[in-house]
């Protein structure tokens, strides 16, 4: 059996996806601003692709969503956008974002950071969560933009996006959300929130890579990042993705079709998951369920160190992730273990698992009881459970 | 750099098949017990390294024969990644049957060395080398338990990197071992530096009295005397004229100008000039050595022959 349980990272595609996509690479392969029949036959198709995302998300057809490369380019087309156009002029000097945030937001500011704007990173709680009460402690008249995730990433965690956004419309600060990890897996409705900016990507809800978008609330329209043939009405040239934003339509389609399923199958599969996961003694779980997208785990088993867990899943093929320390390339622990202010001593134990609509329930029983086996292996590896002579003292207990 | 860096690929493909072995099958985790000790009529020695905190912690048990000092078994556990276990399993592995003074000379290297497939090929990324100073540190623990050293005395070393609690002395070691250049290599190999970064150069967020670039430049430097010291040693016909220059200055430094200049006096150094099979070394008097009547005797003598001493046979002073 082979299991794919890291849903946060990338998704299968859609068949269903792939069919729509499929006439646009040797039949319907004209370039859509061409004049001739080639390009008109992909007008039809983009545009419906257009209007399923815009009504995926509930933008007003007068709104603006941005067709991109990907969520990383969504995101940095925000920050460096406002830093051209805030900061840089001198009329504002500051930005807020989280400190869990995507590296794709995290990287851009510290960048801008480097050229002089001013950024305040919000810390979440020991839930995992931003409490919408910080973003209004920190914003002062200078602060040109908040950037908050809807939902992270690594543990799941919803971020209360409409407080934070009426809080932005009050102070008159602009405000933008990540929403890569929302959506297809709760509600996401940009009227809802006083949204101005909104980030997604096609391949985190079974769609192709190398698609993405931004939604902009009419009047809040940023300077182009991308110069040149003033494609998607100048906002972002570049020959149109005709086959990535077809198959990002209908993702996204099936997607909203799919969120009830999401809600309850979804969710059941990996409440049953994390129950069985939690009869393993020493076994801890970041954020509560209830303020958790459906699909998300982050687990520590203590004792265990995170790319150990992983290569014992993966020997079972069964793919899941870890952000600590010894799995990338540099040696840091897992950020949110160290933000929600976790022991130090499970900082590099963090697992994740993140379902789909297309994990089953045999993948699920199947998982169980190879962490429970792994968990078996490695502790008896593993130096935490380990003999100590009477009364001898090692001297590693004092913190680090 | 190039095409082979812009798709990263996982850090397991870098794994040597015997490390993925040992990840899988490592040979020697376990404990021994004070029980099992005693049965051996051998020494039990539990030595830790690391804490969980950092991502790796590593514990060595030896039962060691009283005696003989022959570690007679040896077990480790580890919190650790797939590398950690492999290392601590060929550490372990390594010091079977070795006296506790030869398994103190088993370094990071010997670790790694063992667990590669073929010689040329590293047996795990850098950024994993790590794993296998903490192996090489686990040693010296034990040892110096079973020598008597008190472990509060070694918990005082000096610690350069507080996160990742890595030592002056292993600093130097490894950097020395190794030949390290940058904080990014020592960092991968020790991970020094890893974590507040503070220790790197000052003006992080927690001032210390000695960084890592410290390390490195005291290595330099020392690199530098070395060479100097070698270039000393060439025969002086086989050096350039800077190298004869400096070996020259060097021996007027080290057994002349002290006494000269307890006299007042000082010499320079003018040119040095190959005169058929001679050296010619032309020197000024300074200070009060201008005008001595030992200047072109006893003291010109002197110089010359320290000279033809250290350096060459052929070597004539000519003061100016």
């Amino acid at each position: 059996m082979r299991v794919y349980l890291d849903n946060n990272a990338t998704t299968i595609v859609d068949p269903h996806v792939y069919e729509a996509m499929e006439p646009f690479f040797c039949q319907k392969y004209g370039n859509p601003n061409s004049l001739h029949q080639f390009a008109s036959d992909t007008h039809k198709p983009l545009k419906d692709a257009l209007q399923k995302i815009y009504a995926g998300i509930n933008a007003k057809s007068e709104d603006s969503v941005v067709i991109t490369s990907c969520a990383t380019e969504s995101n940095n087309w925000v920050l460096k956008s406002i830093y051209f156009e805030y900061i840089l002029t001198g009329r504002k000097n500051h930005i807020i974002i989280s400190e869990v945030e995507h590296p794709s937001i995290m990287a851009t500011a510290k960048f801008l950071e480097s050229k002089g704007c001013k950024v305040t990173y919000l810390p979440i709680n020991s839930e995992g969560i931003i409490e919408a009460h910080t973003v209004r402690d920190f914003i002062t008249d200078k602060t040109a933009l908040v950037s908050i995730m809807w939902v992270n990433n690594e543990t799941g965690a919803i971020f209360p996006i409409k407080e934070i956004g009426e809080i932005c419309a009050q102070k008159g600060v602009l405000f933008h959300t990540d929403a890569v990890q929302a959506i297809g897996k709760i509600p996401v409705n940009v009227q809802s929130a006083n949204i101005d900016y909104l980030t997604m990507s096609a391949h985190k809800f079974h769609g192709p890579k190398g698609v993405g978008a931004l939604y902009m609330k009419k009047g809040k329209e940023l300077t182009p990042l991308l110069h040149g043939g003033a494609q998607m009405n100048g906002f972002r040239s570049g020959t149109l993705n005709v086959a990535g934003i077809v198959g990002m339509g209908k993702a996204m389609e099936q997607a909203i079709d799919s969120l009830d399923f999401e809600m309850s199958e979804v969710k059941e599969l990996r409440d049953r998951l994390e129950d069985a996961l939690l009869e393993i003694p020493d076994t801890f779980v970041v954020t509560p369920r209830a303020k958790r997208s459906p699909n998300t785990i982050l687990v520590s088993f203590r004792g265990i160190e995170g790319e150990a867990m992983l290569w014992d899943l993966n020997r079972a093929n069964i793919a899941a992730s870890t952000g600590s320390a010894c799995a990338s390339e540099d040696l840091e622990s897992n950020p949110v273990m160290e933000a929600i202010g976790a022991e130090a001593d499970l900082a590099h134990t963090a697992i994740r698992f993140s379902l789909s609509r297309y994990t089953t329930s045999e993948e699920i029983d199947y998982t169980i009881e190879v962490v429970k086996n792994a968990v078996k292996r490695l502790r008896a590896i593993s130096s935490s459970y380990a003999y100590a002579p009477t009364g001898y003292n090692n001297g590693l207990n004092e913190s680090h | 750099m190039g095409i082979d860096s812009l798709i990263g690929g996982t850090i397991w493909d870098e794994y040597s098949q015997k490390v993925c072995e040992l990840i899988n099958n490592p040979k020697n985790m376990g404990e021994i017990t004070q029980e099992q000790a005693d049965a051996l009529q051998a020494k039990l020695i539990v030595a830790d390294f690391g804490a969980e905190s950092c991502g790796d912690a590593v514990r060595l048990y030896w039962a060691v024969d009283p005696k003989t000092d022959v570690i007679l078994e040896s077990k480790f556990k580890s919190f650790g990644c797939g590398t950690a276990i492999a290392s601590s399993d060929t550490m372990a592995e390594l010091c079977k049957g070795k006296t506790v003074d030869e398994a103190v000379k088993i370094t990071n290297i010997d670790v790694e060395k063992a667990m590669r497939d073929t010689p040329d090929v590293p047996a795990v990324p850098p950024q994993k080398m790590h794993c296998s100073v903490m192996a090489y540190d686990v040693i010296k623990k034990a040892a110096a338990l079973y020598k008597g050293v008190d472990i509060e005395s070694f918990e005082h070393e000096k610690i350069v990197c507080e996160c990742a609690r890595v030592s002056l002395s292993t600093l130097r070691e490894v950097i020395r071992l190794n030949d390290l250049t940058s904080i990014e290599q020592i960092t991968d190999y020790t991970k020094a530096g890893a974590f507040c970064k503070s220790c790197i150069r000052p003006g992080g967020h927690e001032a210390r009295d000695i960084y890592l670039v410290d390390l490195l430049e005291e290595y330099q430097k020392e690199k530098l005397a070395k060479q100097a010291d070698s270039s000393y040693d060439a025969p002086f016909a086989q050096m350039t004229i800077v190298q004869r220059l400096k070996a020259v200055e060097k021996v007027i430094d080290d057994n002349i100008r002290q006494m000269l200049i307890m006299d007042g006096g000082n010499i320079e150094i003018l040119d040095i000039k190959e005169n058929g099979a001679n050296f010619d070394i032309y020197i000024r008097y300074l200070g009060a050595c201008s005008g001595c009547a030992s200047s072109s005797s006893g003291t010109l003598f002197a110089i010359e022959s320290i000279l033809k001493d250290k350096l060459d046979e052929n070597i004539r002073v000519i003061p100016l």
